[in-house]
């Protein structure tokens, strides 16, 4: 396959990423499709990495992993931090940032 | 061979995607992006890059996931109320979600657009030629000898967002209201007085301290 085809797939995977990101409500499912974006971006890079046969794109899609599951990291730890504080686990109720 | 395996992926990396956007239970929604990464370490096999999926097996589809089933079973079904646009579409939401939709659509016309339209004769081509080794492209010798070269730097920063992301989670999810009053005073040791209370000891954890 063409490398265009893959180019393709990781654009439609980025973009319904960021359709669950405008949309979904659920602090946990904006993470999910943070994702989802993250992934797209990296088969992008892959993708590149494979049409120039140079190794750079696949060491920046370890590193946009790392970033990813330290953002995973910090994001439930404010979730779980939400739970405890019986604050509602939703993206819509929360206008405050207070302590 | 490569293209019907190419199109099972990309199908199984789609709808995946779709499941986690549609889906109205996180937990499902955990389970199709599991699916959509395996579907994905699939593409970056048939890309020749075979440590990146097998990391993105094991740590993403494998570690991360869990850590998600984790907090999504914590913190428990939190399902969005089913149909709620479907019963009051005239909502000020409910058009704003539309908007979200257009908007993205429109992102996904022109992410096509510039990968696609590009001048780049190769992205028609099957990539760089490819010559199987010990040390070919995609490896893991081939990936750490560059980790460990010209991209050391990137590699050191990279494990320090770890330890500084875990710190911080452990900071963020700790209990902060867990101490009894007449646990108050105990044996003064050197840890007491460096540590912070209810920082989220162990002790603390099970409700000893």
């Amino acid at each position: 396959m063409s490398i265009a085809w893959y180019l393709a797939v990781s654009a439609i995977v980025f973009s319904l990423g960021a359709v669950g990101v405008i949309t979904r409500r659920n602090p946990l499912v904006v993470l999910l499709c943070l994702e989802l974006m993250l992934n797209g971006g990296n088969l992008a890079l892959i993708a590149f990495s494979r049409m120039w046969g140079n190794g750079d794109g696949q060491i920046l899609a370890i590193v946009v992993m790392t970033v990813a599951a330290c953002e995973v990291c910090i994001g439930l730890g404010m979730i779980v931090a939400l739970y405890r504080r019986k604050l509602p686990i939703d993206v819509d109720e929360l206008r405050e940032l207070q302590g | 061979m490569s293209q019907v395996l190419f199109f099972i992926a990309a199908i199984g990396v789609i709808s995946g995607a779709v499941g986690v956007v549609m889906l109205r239970n996180p937990f499902y929604a955990v389970l199709a992006l599991v699916a959509h990464l395996l579907s994905l370490a699939v593409l970056f096999l048939l890309l020749r890059s075979e440590f990146v999926a097998a990391i993105q097996v094991v740590i993403y589809a494998g570690a991360v996931m869990v850590l998600y089933v984790f907090v999504v079973a914590y913190v428990g079904d939190q399902s969005e109320p089913l149909g709620e646009r479907l019963r009051n579409p005239g909502s000020v939401g409910a058009q704003l979600r539309l908007g979200g939709v257009v908007l993205a659509g429109a992102l996904a016309v022109e992410l096509l657009i510039a990968l696609l339209g590009t001048g780049l004769e190769a992205i028609d081509g099957k990539g760089a030629g490819y010559s199987p080794g010990p040390e070919a492209f995609g490896t893991p010798a081939y990936i750490g000898k560059l980790l460990l070269t010209r991209f050391l730097l990137a590699f050191e920063v990279a494990s320090f967002l770890l330890l500084m992301a875990a710190v911080g989670g452990v900071v963020l999810a700790r209990r902060r209201q867990g101490l009894d009053e007449d646990d108050q005073q105990d044996v003064l040791t050197p840890l007491n007085l460096l540590r912070p209370k209810s920082t989220g000891t162990m002790a603390e954890g099970i409700g000893k301290r």
